[in-house]
């Protein structure tokens, strides 16, 4: 009878493992298969932590497991029953010292990573700097150095930092591209900094990832990384091609739209950092005064 | 004229969606019904002196649960309206505007009416059985706090099909909350309700806080209260300081959108952060407000149906203080992305990931006590024991979420969804459902059906793992929270059919809950004995269900676990102290007043939804006359004479 159930649970723990292993740890599952070092920095403290928390999760279902099965009720149970034992200090020792040794370690690893992302990734050679803005709700990219703008798509050239500078001119949003590395907010009245960088050419997906309203759904783009060679080519045919970033332009994408992917072959010099200022942009007087909006760390 | 008319009416009324004429209709037919069986039976006057007016905190308790397990199903519909939205990409069966208003109220209905007087209600019913008291400190006071609930919950379901719900989610961020981008009076009914709730929620626990502080029978020092009443009296302690920076963000926000300031706007020096920050102040709090109680339902049940003492009551007290204390340092770990700066983010990640060690102790502690126990698997154990790896990986999901950088991947995707659900549905809901199993006897003199229950248990909690468990899958794809829609060829698909089934399945448990209610009112088997569990602490002394006066005589309370004390003593045979006379008991009038004042608060909400002023005037006006009213009156209480406890003690056969 034991030997049948112990059969039958086999059976099912491996039609759950198929079944999530399945679709598989496919190239699908983007926080796990990062093109970047910021993203594989993510990734390793989350398998970090998963193996951290396993040290007390595993053996907790394993006890109660046990437990359950031993003590129960029955009349000819013959484990020992001691309704009075209610303290052991050798135990209540254990488990208080146990949780604070992996709270220790993975708080220390933690506390290590989250400054050093503030940092661009390994080392600065020529970063691109990329103006965010997300509206409702489209997402717009201005390049202040090749002085061209997209709106719902980016381009990227593989293997070099880009310094992604975020803010909004509409409800908080959160600018998120897994493949690349994790989100942070962009908000109206701060510029803020996401270093990201991609090891690799492909089409990366992004999203926004905080709510913002009616059509939030939508907000979906791509990053699409390239050799640096073929993204100045792609610079030259937007500035060739694309209609320019006009006064009257921006306005309409302020508009509460959805729209498709759009290129300019202009940026509006000026205009990120008015965005910045006409939205609350006091808090940041000092570093627009200094003309420094582009190089301030959201997060110093 | 006509065309005003028509004007207002198509702004008044929610129009054009199929879903909301079918809520208009069954509101329309569930009123008549209600007004029709109350007006055949003639239970009007009932109603009135047995329910309306009591002070009775068991009868008070009885209703925050039905009130609670309506919500439930309220919320529970909109879960399965969006679980069907999202079985498929491209979903056409509900629109944008739709699905944002039901995630709202789905957030803000489970987390403010559901589990909110569900807790109340588990306190109310077994906090002053549990110390040895016969009411409350302040039984009026805690019949006003019910029914500023009651009809703030009634004025945030209204918005459903008068005005329109609020639509900028639970956590109401401005600016998306403000009156720029959120026009209609959605949000004033969001702000108002939670304001009004909000009254009674800190009258509650400042109530429950200086009840057992000052009520507790002879003998009971807090060492040897019930782990259950030290969780409450934790929860109390974390109303008190986490509720201010809810209410200021509430009325701040408020004045934002009635009053045209700028505290939380984008332009004219206004801060939208600031509210990011007041809310959660408030936020993370407010979960362990909502899981202690749940954490101090599993002690009992634990305890009590392993037939063995807690292990390390002092640990399990410690850990319950330390939580409350800790809990206030967490709240910045809902924005680890807003660029607060290293330092900030470490801080709060540390702390987050320092109130998993009380918790994992806790764990631990419930285990042992039923290490060497004799386990019976009755119903509230079922769910004890299936809340342990629920809540194991769903804590472990949270120390996951507080390692900052990990956490720039998880936020707002549907990593966190699985993870708050995960605790909130495995911790509180298990806990509060553990709980009303465990004391449904005391409240009502029979017990609930354990089969159908069982069906119960195991579709919910089955349906549970597979509505969740590929919802962390889904995160990690990067699926983000709070999208109506999504595009086929992400891999997505899969994993939404699987999570919108198991929402099925724990739909399918909920209605198996039900019809064990039902089923149980008709044949369920009567409790005799006021005792059914083998029970430890003092509310298994009292028959089923209890007398108003709760005790006829105050219990001496000689140590931990008191009525298993209690019962020991009688087995072994050892003198029985001798009952002392009994005496008149002192106890509070019933009154309708309570009642009358939260209507007027509902009139005052809806008139300031809309902005019709006099309207929130006439209903202010009437509030503080009320609260003067009150002021002045004397006669707030009456003597049950010794004859009147002894018929009723006879009735029970306990002379």
């Amino acid at each position: 009878m034991m030997q049948k159930r112990t059969g039958t649970y086999t059976l099912i723990a491996a039609l759950c493992a198929t079944l999530f292993l399945l679709p598989g740890c496919g190239e699908q599952v983007l926080v796990f298969h990062p093109v970047g070092p910021v993203g594989q920095v993510e990734k390793q403290m989350i398998i970090l932590s998963i193996v951290m928390v396993s040290i007390v999760v595993i053996p907790v279902i394993a006890l109660l497991w046990v437990i359950v099965v031993r003590y129960r009720d029955t009349p000819d149970n013959p484990t020992p029953y001691r309704p009075e034992w209610s303290e052991s200090r050798t135990l209540e020792f254990l488990w208080w010292a146990v949780p604070i040794v992996i709270i220790g370690v993975l708080g220390f690893v933690t506390v290590q990573k989250t400054f050093a992302l503030v940092r661009p990734p390994g080392k600065v050679i020529n970063p691109l700097t990329i103006q965010v803005t997300s509206l409702d709700w489209k997402w717009l990219f201005q390049y202040p150095g090749q002085k061209i703008a997209t709106v719902n798509y980016c381009e990227i050239p593989a293997n070099r930092p880009i310094e992604f500078v975020l803010t909004s001119n509409a409800p908080m949003n959160s600018f998120w591209v897994p493949q690349l590395g994790g989100q942070e907010y962009t908000m109206p009245g701060m510029a803020m900094k996401l270093w990201l960088e991609a090891d690799q050419p492909g089409v990366y997906f992004g999203s926004g990832a905080n709510f913002s309203g009616e059509g939030f759904s939508h907000m979906h783009f791509h990053v699409i990384a390239r050799p640096q060679s073929d993204f100045d080519h792609w610079v030259q045919r937007i500035k060739s091609t694309a209609p320019p970033l006009t006064t009257q332009q921006y306005a309409v994408l302020a508009q509460r739209t959805i729209v498709q992917p759009m290129s300019f072959s202009t940026n509006q010099p000026g205009l990120f950092e008015k965005i910045v200022s006409q939205d609350g942009g006091m808090y940041m007087r000092r570093d627009l005064m200094k003309g420094k909006v582009n190089t301030h760390v959201g997060t110093d | 004229m006509l065309y005003n008319v028509e004007n207002f009416a198509s702004h008044f009324f929610v129009l054009g969606d199929p879903l909301i004429y079918g809520a208009d209709v069954s509101i329309v037919l569930v009123s008549l019904a209600i007004v029709f069986v109350l007006t055949y039976y003639k239970k009007w006057g009932w109603l009135w002196r047995e329910w309306l007016t009591t002070v009775d905190h068991k009868k008070i308790g009885i209703m925050y649960m039905i009130a609670a397990l309506l919500m439930l199903f309220r919320g529970g519909v909109d879960a399965i309206l969006m679980r069907t939205q999202l079985i498929m990409p491209n979903m056409p069966f509900l629109k944008a505007q739709h699905y944002n208003e039901i995630f709202t109220t789905h957030g803000t209905i489970m987390i403010l009416f559901m589990a909110m007087p569900f807790i109340f209600a588990m306190m109310n019913i077994a906090v002053p059985l549990q110390i040895g008291a016969r009411d409350v400190a302040f039984p009026y006071l805690n019949a006003i706090s019910f029914w500023l609930f009651f009809f703030a919950a009634m004025l945030l379901n209204l918005s459903f099909v008068i005005g329109g719900s609020p639509d900028a989610g639970w956590t109401s961020y401005a600016p998306l909350a403000g009156l720029t981008f959120d026009k209609g009076p959605g949000e004033n009914y969001y702000l108002l309700a939670l304001q009004i709730t909000g009254i009674g929620s800190m009258a509650t626990g400042i109530n429950f806080f200086v009840t057992i502080m000052k009520m507790r029978a002879p003998g009971m020092t807090l060492m040897r209260m019930p782990l259950f009443t030290w969780s409450i009296l934790a929860a109390c302690i974390i109303i008190i300081f986490a509720f201010p920076p809810l209410t200021a963000a509430l009325t701040l926000l408020l004045m934002d959108r009635l009053a045209g300031a700028h505290f939380f706007t984008i332009f004219d020096g206004g801060n939208p952060m600031m509210y990011v920050n007041m809310f959660w102040m408030w936020g993370h709090p407010e979960v362990y407000i909502v899981v202690l109680p749940a954490f101090g339902v599993f002690s009992e049940v634990v305890a009590t149906f392993s037939k063995k003492r807690t292990f390390g009551y002092a640990s399990m007290v410690a850990s319950l203080i330390a939580i409350a204390v800790i809990s206030f340092f967490t709240w910045v770990h809902h924005f680890f992305t807003m660029g607060a700066g290293p330092g900030v983010n470490s801080f709060f990640a540390v702390a987050t990931m320092i109130i998993a060690i009380p918790t994992g102790v806790k764990v631990f502690n419930w285990l042992f006590t039923m290490y060497q126990g004799r386990i019976r698997t009755k119903l509230p154990m079922l769910w004890a024991i299936a809340f342990i790896p629920n809540f194991a990986i769903g804590g472990a999901s949270g120390v996951m979420l507080a390692v900052a950088p990990a956490d720039y991947q998880f936020h707002n995707s549907y990593f966190l969804v699985a993870h708050f659900h995960q605790v909130l549905i495995g911790g509180v809901v298990f806990g509060m459902l553990a709980g009303m199993y465990y004391w449904w006897p005391k409240m009502f003199g029979f017990m609930l059906n354990e089969r159908l229950g069982r069906i119960a248990f195991w579709f919910f909690n089955i349906g549970f793992y597979v509505c969740f468990l590929p919802q962390y899958w889904l995160g990690w794809m990067g699926m983000t929270r709070r999208i109506y829609t999504y595009l086929p060829g992400m891999g997505w698909t899969f994993w939404n059919i699987i999570s919108t089934f198991g929402a099925y399945l724990m739909g399918v448990g909920f209605v198996f809950i039900v019809l064990q209610i039902l089923y149980s009112i008709r044949y369920g088997e009567r409790d005799l004995t006021g005792d059914p569990w083998d029970g430890r602490t003092l509310e298994w002394s009292l028959p089923s269900p209890v007398p108003h006066y709760n005790f006829a005589r105050i219990p001496e309370v000689t140590g931990r676990d008191a009525w298993w004390t209690m019962k020991e003593a009688k087995q072994k045979g050892e003198m029985q102290p001798e009952l002392e006379p009994l005496k008149p008991i002192h106890m509070p009038n019933d009154s309708g007043r309570p009642f009358i004042l939260s209507v007027l608060f509902f009139i005052f909400g809806f008139g300031m939804v809309f902005t019709w002023y006099p309207m929130a005037a006439v209903a202010f006006i009437g509030i503080l006359l009320s609260l003067i009213l009150r002021s002045f009156e004397y006669d707030t209480d009456h003597t049950l004479s010794v004859d009147e406890i002894r018929r009723t003690e006879a009735a029970y056969g306990r002379v």
